[in-house]
């Protein structure tokens, strides 16, 4: 009953802070910082000229034009949301805010540095954190790494300065899980992409404290590419965290990441990512892992905020005995929509897989689960377990489940379980007239639906989705 | 001392109106009946009292000491001293009775210092005496309650939320005879010269035990009868034919 208490306190201090704490505190755009921008719309002199300005290899600007030819020939899919409101043309692909990469905060340019600050990043840094990577529109313009991690052989940068840095070690990873040929929007990034993270963990070295990549979206109708690789080597172990928000404009602005994670025999890798981009953005990031013998993948998702979400981990069970685990939790708020899901795809023999999706839709919000469990012949003896509940606030909302199974070992064992549930007036009207505002109602509701998996994830990532969920229906006010 | 006050109030759902008259005044220190026959318009009263959102003030007025109720939210007339103990209470899935007490109580008395350890401790002797056991406290509201529990709880919030208007919506129904026992008992604890009662019942059964000073009869919409509590005894012998006719 003591650990009750503290969980209750937690809550309360929460609450409090929903009162202080306004949508404006991450909403708020500084002028424009860049410096250098490639103008709108995207073409071959557009990526011959980002490739340039990074003064990059040669390999790389080859790989930046084969996708782009790859990019150009992929229609733009319609099997899910509508995404005619993508404006291609009017999108800046490359903005960059300075020229300067440092590992101090006080040489960051002094507008950016205050973004940050207000965004609580250096101080998150200081407490909980054993290196973090900052990323201002297109460009990291921080990182540092505690020295510890460093003399063990730990490399934690953006991806362009470790391009630079390490090629041929950058060269093993780069779009190996997620080739460019993959989805129109993997080859986009693979023709533009800027900045992310390139974290590798040599072979032993267990991580205690996780490292984090935050990245902020400034500009308005800009798009954020970033590519992201994270490689744990034999025996290690990693927790590797994202955040990313960006303001609200009127005009959209498109986010289209590739995130990488090779998690080799015998270790672990933790990815936990919150998501709470405004209403003006597409969010259509594409995240794979690789997953060898005996290792463990664990995906921890929270998706906020942005207009249209299309994002469906996936975890590739390489090796006998590899297992991964994917939980996430959708809001889709007024006017979105969240088609979010999971892939397990089990190659090899005794490989389990579980994934848990909570959605909640909010007025006309709409929440699609899609997902795909494929177990390959000879993966003998598999296991996988899909979660999937949704909330829906108010009498109008939507959610769809769109599961997809397929299995060729008849040795395989997997189940689904799905539930629904209705939160109206009735409810609402109910913990209000003991008191509790219309907001205060929905989000312990919305609280108490992800109960079961707040407990399972790590308590910073609980706090920080405890406190966006509470703003969230702050900021949505009417709900019933 | 504290005053509640309907006047001339109508209302309706969904375009029927169900409250066509309604006027009534308590006090603190009072202890009132609204009986009526099924489909009276008892329950509307009190949702109608509680500001749901789902009726429509047609007409009249609610005041409590003087302030107009009718365009505050209910979580506004809640902080104001209202509680209605609901008929049917709702289910909410997901969220704890300890938590959800909690914060209420904290919405409600902002300015009390309780700490949470002797929130929770009174919390657990509460529900104790509405005889309902500790595990209560972090199961989901009324989620999986027999109907009797969901009537206990209603109590339990009472208690712990402290009102100075409580609305009892058919308390007795869902409640076997040592139950209503035991809950009058703990209405009668709770009841002083700060707190009125509005008990709304179909029945006399729960009169028995509490024993109203003023009756109100509402019929097709409207307080048709007053009186002292004779009214409610001559109710359980005739039903409520002689007042139709009368």
């Amino acid at each position: 009953m003591v650990v009750e208490y503290s969980r209750e306190e937690e809550l309360e201090r929460l609450v409090h802070e929903l009162k202080t704490v306004k949508t404006s505190d991450w909403e708020f755009h500084d002028k424009d910082n860049s410096v250098y921008s490639t103008g709108k719309g995207l073409n071959k002199k557009v990526v011959e000229e980002i490739s340039e300005i990074k003064k990059e290899p040669d390999w790389m600007r080859r790989l930046r034009l084969k996708a782009l030819e790859i990019f150009e020939s992929k229609p733009v899919p319609t099997w899910g949301p509508d995404l005619s409101g993508i404006d291609w043309e009017n999108t800046s692909y490359y903005n960059r805010p300075d020229e300067r990469k440092t590992n101090n905060w006080d040489e960051v340019p002094d507008q950016i540095k205050d973004t940050f600050t207000k965004l609580g990043i250096p101080e998150m840094e200081q407490k909980y954190l054993a290196g973090s990577v900052a990323q201002y529109d297109s460009e990291g313009v921080y990182h540092n790494l505690k020295k510890v991690w460093e003399d063990k052989g730990v490399v934690f940068m953006d991806l362009d300065s470790a391009v630079q840095k390490y090629p041929d070690l950058v060269k093993d990873y780069y779009c190996r899980a997620v080739p460019a040929s993959d989805n129109k929007f993997a080859a986009l990034n693979g023709a533009v992409w800027s900045g992310g993270s390139f974290l590798y963990v040599p072979k032993g070295v267990q991580i205690d404290m996780p490292l984090q990549t935050y990245f902020r979206m400034n500009g308005e109708s800009t798009g954020q590419f970033e590519h992201t690789i994270v490689v744990a080597d034999e025996g290690s172990k990693v927790h590797y965290i994202e955040g990313c928000t960006a303001p609200r404009y009127d005009k959209n602005s498109l986010h289209s990441a590739i995130v990488e994670i090779y998690v080799k025999k015998n270790a672990k890798a933790r990815y936990t990512s919150v998501q709470n981009w405004s209403k003006s953005v597409f969010n259509m990031p594409t995240k794979r892992s690789w997953v060898d013998e005996n290792a463990n993948m664990e995906w921890v998702g929270g998706s906020l905020g942005s207009k249209v979400t299309m994002l469906y981990p996936s975890s590739y069970l390489r090796g006998p005995r590899a297992t991964a685990s994917n939980l996430n939790i959708s809001l889709a708020g007024p006017g979105t929509v969240k088609d979010t899901g999971a892939k397990a795809i089990h190659l090899a023999p005794y490989t389990q897989s579980k994934i848990v999706a909570k959605s909640i839709s909010i007025e006309d919000g709409k929440a699609i689960y899609r997902g795909l469990l494929r177990v390959n012949k000879g993966a003998t003896d598999a296991k996988s377990r899909v979660q999937c509940d949704a909330l829906l606030i108010n009498d109008e909302s939507a959610s769809l489940t769109f599961p997809h199974d397929e299995i060729y070992d008849p040795t395989a064992t997997f189940s689904h379980e799905a539930s629904v549930g209705r939160i109206g007036t009735e409810e609402l009207t109910y913990l209000r007239s003991r008191g509790l505002t219309e907001d205060e109602a929905s989000s312990m509701i919305v609280l108490g639906f992800l109960d079961d998996v707040m407990r399972e994830i790590p308590m910073e990532f609980a706090v920080e989705m405890n406190r966006l969920i509470k703003l969230e229906m702050n900021k949505f006010g009417a709900v019933g | 001392m504290t005053t509640l006050e309907v006047k001339n109030l109508a209302a309706s759902i969904n375009g029927k109106q169900i409250l066509k008259d309604v006027s009534f005044t308590m006090h603190g220190g009072e202890i009132h009946a609204l009986m009526g026959p099924n489909g009276a318009g008892k329950s509307t009263l009190g949702y109608v009292m509680i500001g749901h959102p789902d009726y429509v003030v047609t007409h009249g007025s609610i005041k409590l000491d003087g302030v107009e109720l009718i365009d505050k939210l209910p979580e506004e007339r809640a902080k104001a001293g209202l509680f209605l103990a609901y008929q049917t209470p709702v289910a909410v899935q997901g969220v704890k009775l300890s938590t959800f007490l909690r914060m209420a109580y904290n919405q409600l008395h902002p300015d009390s210092k309780m700490k949470i350890q002797d929130f929770y401790d009174e919390l657990k002797r509460n529900l104790n005496k509405v005889g309902l056991d500790e595990t209560f406290m972090s199961r989901s509201v009324n989620e999986g309650f027999s109907g009797g529990e969901r009537k206990r709880v209603e109590i339990l919030q009472m208690m712990m939320l402290k009102p100075r208007f409580v609305i009892l919506d058919e308390i007795d129904s869902g409640l076997d005879v040592d139950a209503l026992k035991m809950v009058a008992e703990e209405i009668k604890k709770y009841f002083s010269d700060q707190v009125g009662f509005l008990i709304i019942t179909h029945y006399q059964r729960i009169l028995k035990n509490i024993e109203p000073g003023f009756v109100h009869i509402l019929v097709d919409g409207k307080v048709v009868m007053e009186g002292g509590n004779d009214i409610s005894l001559r109710i359980e012998e005739d039903g409520y034919d002689w007042i139709r006719g009368a």
